[in-house]
């Protein structure tokens, strides 16, 4: 399973962490320093692998913005690099075109998207549709519901 | 209400896939985070940001507080909160409104609170017992979006006493009409059984209604739960592999909807999750794993896309065909796909091959063998992960002959490596590896032949440690699991020393081993005292060792139970060792004052002047006892005693081999080294008496053969041997310059060359068990390798081909005489079989004449000699010299016309007749190679028949035997059959009882071969051999000896580490004004040996051996002579080098 998600800018500013095992607070302030660090030393056309303790990080860059996610031993690398990449396509469809502003701004939303994708630590949905459809399907409700609301009956 | 929202629910799929913008999130940007966002991005300092943070925090703080905010605003604060903590804020006030908003928000403001709770909280925190709740609200609401809401969070944290209250309801959603539901509530018990497996252990059967469901998603989700459960059981669920294997068929065949399909792959996480369950499955279970072939094969098969997601599948496909029973056909094709990897030009790709590769090879060492040169570019690649993946995979190919280089470049990426795990992990693999493995195998060889000083500094250096004491530890542990597993093993062949380490050892540190009873390893040791080999002295180290471990009960009975047994014991040592453990095994106390752990390093206080036996030895005095004398004072006097008698036994030898050993009546060579001999063994030093004995008779054989001639001649070589000082710096680069160039003259590029020698040296010895694959044919003549290597300049496509068949037959007969050695039966073996493989032999010799020049290229390839295999397979090489006899030559220009080719520039020593019959000549000459010195063994045949064993009639044979280096692979691998047919003589310097030994049983195999005249000839070859050994010790040094350039402080440490201890006056030359500095130039100059410091009257020199053992020599002008003190770790070496400085001193 993954251990966690940790979005992070070219400067190594945290965007979005996502800790799928329990983790003490001091112990999260240190894997983000390490990783920050860690990737961002990593030359261009390096593998998208490394070792960090007994953990394999899959990391890869999407414009501006570091995508690092943890794994534990038995896990597939090269999977890994899709659910990334499963991730940011997500992330483009419900936000068109996504750019590291977008994340920024409404981060709650990726972490929306990323609850809807992962679960616990392993992939829950594959289909980008369905996905989408429950992300979307929350959205809706906000109109829906407030419209609803507003009404003086209720 | 709730109807309303399932309505709204339902209908929405088909409202938003009209909705053009989904993107309508981008307008909070103008909201008040995204005012707090920008206002960061405009700051210019940390501290400025840290002050307007805390302004905002104080502002969110005074607003949650406020009776007056809505939930809507609450969950704009909750965003804001949240952001703060990402940036490392604090923010802990807003925690319980957090959980308020989940708990009093609508659905959306709902959401935020949840995520913020879920962000903010640990599954240990105090404030989520306010959240159960909610959660059991939610979950048993008719909203489906808070269904899923509450089942997300449970997913993230929950407290997990807290289970038993919402897994009823989590339970039930398995029957929910909605997949989505299913699967979040198959995926929060999957949580469940991670955090608390014995909770969910009674829906067990409802996860197979999860595995069966119509919905590919759950049943995708209940495959979690069954990887982790067949994990833990694997036997438990056997008969779900057809289930499992139908569901990959399907997926593979595209049976799933569109949906499910990535980059049109269908469903791979599916795949791959089934692929790793089946490889559970598969795994040690014949039958099992034939049910899958099948479809593995088509998922290999099918995944042909050039895409990433199709080699994730390959990959997990390929681990899977070698988990399970392995299929021969499935094997192969797999073995291809990792090609396919390890080829790839893509990193991670390239990356995952090695992985795959040190993933297999344990199984199939070849596939490693296939790739040595992508390996060897990893090995040197820019990215560090790469390159330490490549050490992982080197780690598992690792052998007792490739173990020097890979433990090097292990610890070249240690002087480039900052990462503290990767650190403590590979030091470890180099400790486990080098150190520990090694010391095994020199205890188990060496055996009790070894210098005592051996085992001593061994346990010293453990016990003392290096600088971290997580490496101590771990250096201890590895220690500890190798002696307990040898221990489980055959215990009975270790020899005694190697025992007595352990025993120490174990008595030390077994408490390092976690789950390593006391009483386990006591047993052990007990075994050994029952065992009929095992020496008293053996015996007291063990039982001292058990006196340490004695603790609880188990052990208490178990030492009483031996106090018994042994309690009678003849020997008294025994004895008393035996009460101890008794009595320190009952008083736990009393062990832990006299023997306290960890402690060994501790001084203690010994008084060295004995000074409570002063009285003792006065009153022995009064009565009338010889006062003591030190050992050295002794062993001189004993010298002078012998010298006289030594003198006919000097004129019975050869005069050949008396002018450089014996004639001198002051050399103490021979002396010591028979007093050493009968040290070390009685048995031994019998032969040494017998041999002299018969060399009369050796005498009257050589007399016939008028090799008295040869005399002048002898004399004149033994100045040629001094090894010319060009030698030594490159030596003294050792262990560093395994590649660096020494330039050759070679057509191949260096870079490609260094490749192919690291190539040679991290290879060998893996094409044991196939070479086939390799090569395509096994039985490869020798002719065809020749031919290969002379097109070596041409391409270097080509060359690198023929290196690697080269040094796969190289690394091929290395493991032969590996093995040789390692088991008895297998040399017998191998001498019986040859006789049917000479008639063959002596076919290509024949067809390889006139060669020169191919074999000329072959050696400039291998002649570097820098890489230790490249030095042995130079060595053992044994070439059939193409000239023809010419009888009017002299007798030694005609053979040294027949060294072999290699060998011919190099400068040997004067070729001298061992023996002969009527048919057969053997003479012999040592060769001083750069790094090693070869005994070439020439055998003529002198008659006009053919002696076919022999092989090429009329022409002579000869054969190198390497005679230095042997150093740690000594006792090794060094044996140079002459292609077979003249098993090795093993030599060594440092242990002439064994070479002896191996040189007399090696030519009593030989025997059996051979014509009855050739019998003869040999058994006296063996005689002489035993002479001309004993003449070679003493040469020895001249060829061997290097300086060695040590500081004074050095010194002054190896001075007191070593305890051989000789003293002897010399003579001082006189010519200059200040006589030692000219008489240690004398020295220095003759003998290479390293003037370290000259103070006042005393001067100290160092010396050292090629291999490196060291002889330390303090001089100090006495009473008109230079008194020399000597010390060595090799006991026969200061009286070598003494006999030489003697020599020295006079011929100047």
């Amino acid at each position: 399973g993954m251990r966690f998600l940790l979005l992070f800018s070219r400067q190594g500013r945290l965007r979005l962490q996502k800790w799928f095992t329990p983790t003490p607070e001091r112990e999260k302030k240190k894997i983000i320093r390490d990783m920050t660090t860690m990737v961002l030393a990593r030359k261009p056309r390096s593998c998208n692998f490394l070792h960090w303790r007994d953990l394999k990080i899959v990391y890869k860059r999407y414009a501006s913005l570091y995508f690092c996610l943890a794994l534990e031993d038995q896990d597939n690398e090269l999977l890994a690099l899709e659910i990334l990449h499963r991730y940011v396509e997500l992330l483009d469809k419900y936000f068109g075109n996504v750019c590291e502003l977008d994340i920024i701004f409404n981060f709650e939303k990726a972490y929306f998207i990323l609850d809807e994708f992962l679960m616990g630590g392993e992939i829950q949905e594959t289909s980008k549709q369905i996905v989408n459809r429950s992300i979307e399907a929350s959205d809706m409700l906000q109109e829906t519901m407030e419209e609803y609301m507003s009404k003086p009956a209720f | 209400m709730s109807d309303v929202v399932e309505k709204t629910l339902t209908a929405l799929p088909s409202l938003l896939s009209l909705d053009s913008q989904p993107g309508s999130g981008k307008l909070s940007s103008t909201s008040k985070l995204g005012n707090l966002i920008r206002g960061i991005t405009e700051l210019t300092s940390k501290h400025e940001e840290e002050k307007l943070i805390q302004r905002e925090l104080s502002s969110i703080k005074e607003q949650v507080a406020s009776p007056n905010t809505s939930m809507r605003q609450m969950k704009e604060l909750m965003v804001r909160a949240i952001y703060c903590e990402m940036l490392g804020y604090e923010a802990s006030f807003s925690y319980i409104h957090a959980i308020k908003l989940a708990q009093q928000g609508t659905v959306l403001e709902k959401r935020v609170g949840y995520l913020a709770v879920s962000l903010f909280l640990n599954e240990s925190h105090e404030l989520l017992l306010l959240l159960v709740n909610t959660v059991l609200k939610d979950l048993q609401s008719t909203n489906l979006i808070e269904v899923c809401m509450a089942l997300t969070v449970v997913s993230q944290m929950f407290p997990k006493d807290m289970i038993p209250a919402i897994l009823p309801l989590v339970e039930e959603k398995l029957t929910h009409p909605k997949e989505i539901i299913r699967r979040k509530a198959v995926l929060a018990l999957y949580k469940f059984y991670l955090i608390a497996p014995n909770q969910v252990q009674h829906i067990h059967n409802k996860f197979r209604k999860a595995l069966c469901d119509k919905d590919p998603g759950v049943m995708t989700a209940s495959l979690h739960i069954y990887l982790q459960m067949i994990k833990e059981n694997p036997e438990g669920y056997k008969d779900l592999t057809a289930s499992f294997v139908t569901i990959l068929k399907q997926v593979v065949g595209g049976k799933l909807p569109m949906d499910f399909n990535y980059h049109s792959v269908p469903a791979p996480w599916l795949q791959i999750q089934l692929l790793r369950i089946l490889s559970l499955l598969g795994k040690d279970d014949q039958s099992t794993s034939e049910m899958m072939y099948e479809v593995l094969d088509e998922s290999l098969r099918r995944a042909e896309m050039n895409h990433n997601i199709t080699y994730a599948i390959l990959y997990e496909c390929v681990k899977s065909i070698y988990t399970i029973h392995p299929k021969a056909e499935l094997l192969e094709k797999a073995a291809k796909c990792i090609g396919n990897f390890v080829l790839s030009p893509k990193i991670n790709l390239k990356y995952l091959g090695l992985k795959a590769l040190t993933y297999v090879v344990q199984q199939d060492a070849n596939l490693a063998l296939q790739h040595q040169l992508t390996i060897i570019e990893c090995l040197d690649h820019s990215d560090l992960v790469i390159k330490r993946e490549t050490l992982e995979l080197l780690f598992r190919i690792t052998n007792a002959q490739n173990v020097t280089v890979i433990v090097e470049k292990m610890l070249e990426f240690l002087r480039l490596s900052k990462d503290d795990y990767t650190t403590i992990d590979l030091v470890g693999k180099v400790a486990e590896l080098w150190f520990i493995e090694t010391m095994n195998t020199v205890f188990s060889l060496g055996g009790d032949m070894m210098q005592p000083d051996i085992p001593n500094s061994f346990l010293r250096l453990l016990s003392e440690g290096f600088d971290s004491t997580e490496e101590d530890r771990q250096l201890r542990l590895f220690a500890v699991d190798s002696y307990v597993s040898l221990l489980q093993g055959e215990p009975g062949r270790l020899p005694q020393r190697f025992l007595q380490v352990i025993s120490w050892v174990l008595g030390e540190y077994s408490h390092l081993r976690e789950g390593l009873e006391p009483a386990t390893t006591l047993r052990l040791l007990a075994k050994l005292l029952d065992m009929k080999h095992t020496s008293s002295e053996t015996k007291s180290w063990v039982l001292l060792a058990m006196s340490k471990l004695c603790e609880g009960p188990d052990c208490v009975s178990l030492a009483q139970e031996l106090s018994e047994r042994h309690g009678g014991s003849l020997d008294t040592v025994l004895r008393q060792r035996v009460q101890e453990l008794r009595h320190l095994s009952e008083d736990a106390e009393l062990r832990a004052s006299v023997l306290p752990r960890d402690a060994a390093q501790e001084p203690l206080e010994v008084d060295s002047s004995l000074s409570f036996l002063d009285g003792f030895v006065s009153e022995a005095l009064s009565a009338g006892a010889a006062p003591y004398k030190p050992p050295h004072q002794r062993q001189e006097e004993l010298a002078q005693a012998k010298a006289l008698s030594l003198e006919p036994y000097g004129l019975s030898l050869p005069i050949s081999m008396s002018s450089c050993s014996l004639a001198d009546r002051q050399s103490p060579t021979l002396l010591s080294m028979s007093s050493g001999l009968s040290g070390n063994s009685t048995d031994l030093s019998h032969k040494g008496g017998s041999t002299t004995l018969k060399l009369d008779g050796v005498k009257r054989v050589w007399g016939k053969d008028g090799y008295l001639a040869q005399k002048e001649p002898v004399e004149e070589s033994a100045q040629v041997e001094v090894p010319s000082p060009l030698c030594s710096p490159s030596r003294q680069g050792g262990a560093d310059s395994t590649h660096s160039q020494t330039p050759t003259p070679t057509p191949t590029p260096e870079p490609e060359k260094e490749k192919q020698q690291l190539a040679s040296s991290l290879f060998v010895g893996l094409g044991s068990q196939s070479s086939v694959c390799l090569m395509g044919k096994s039985e490869q003549t020798p002719q065809r390798f020749r031919r290969k290597a002379k097109g070596q300049g041409s391409s270097s496509g080509a060359s690198e081909q023929i290196s690697n068949s080269h040094y796969s037959t190289q690394s091929t007969v290395d493991n032969l005489l590996c093995n040789n050695l390692l088991d008895s039966t297998v040399t017998s073996d191998l001498a019986v079989s040859t006789p049917e493989q000479t008639p063959q032999l002596s076919q290509e010799v024949a067809t390889t004449n006139g060669t020169c020049d191919a074999e000329q290229d072959l050696i400039e390839e291998t002649d570097p000699g820098n890489s230790p295999s490249l030095i042995r397979a130079n060595s053992t090489v044994t070439a059939d010299p193409p000239a023809h006899k010419d009888p009017d030559r002299p007798k030694d220009s005609c053979l040294s016309s027949h060294l072999p080719a290699e060998l011919a520039g190099l400068s040997h020593s004067e070729i001298i007749p061992l023996c002969s019959s009527q048919n057969l000549d053997l003479s012999a000459c040592h060769v001083q190679k750069e790094d090693a010195l070869l005994l070439v063994i020439f055998i003529e045949n002198s008659s006009d028949s053919d002696i076919e064993q022999i092989g090429g009639g009329e022409k002579p044979q000869c054969v190198g035997v390497p005679v230095f280096p042997d150093g740690e692979e000594a006792s090794g691998s060094r044996g140079a059959g002459w292609d077979g047919v003249l098993p090795a003589a093993f030599w060594g310097i440092s242990s002439h009882a064994v070479l002896l030994q191996t040189s007399i049983n090696q030519f009593h195999q030989v025997h059996c071969f051979l014509p009855s005249d050739l019998l003869l000839s040999m058994a006296l070859l063996t005689q002489s051999m035993l002479v001309s050994c004993f003449c070679l010790t003493s040469l020895l040094f001249l060829c061997l000896g290097r300086p060695l350039c040590v500081s004074t402080e050095e010194y002054g440490t190896l001075w007191l580490a070593f305890s051989q201890d000789t003293k002897q006056n010399l003579a001082l030359l006189n010519d200059g004004q200040d006589p030692l500095t000219a008489t240690l130039d004398v020295l220095k100059n003759k003998l290479q040996l390293h003037v370290v410091d000259i103070i006042g009257a005393e001067g100290i020199v160092a010396c050292r051996l090629l291999q490196g053992q060291p002889c330390l020599m303090h001089c100090r002008v006495h009473a008109g002579s230079l008194a020399v003190w000597l010390r060595s770790p090799v006991p026969d070496l200061p009286d070598c080098l003494l006999y030489h400085c003697q020599r020295a001193l006079q011929e100047h």
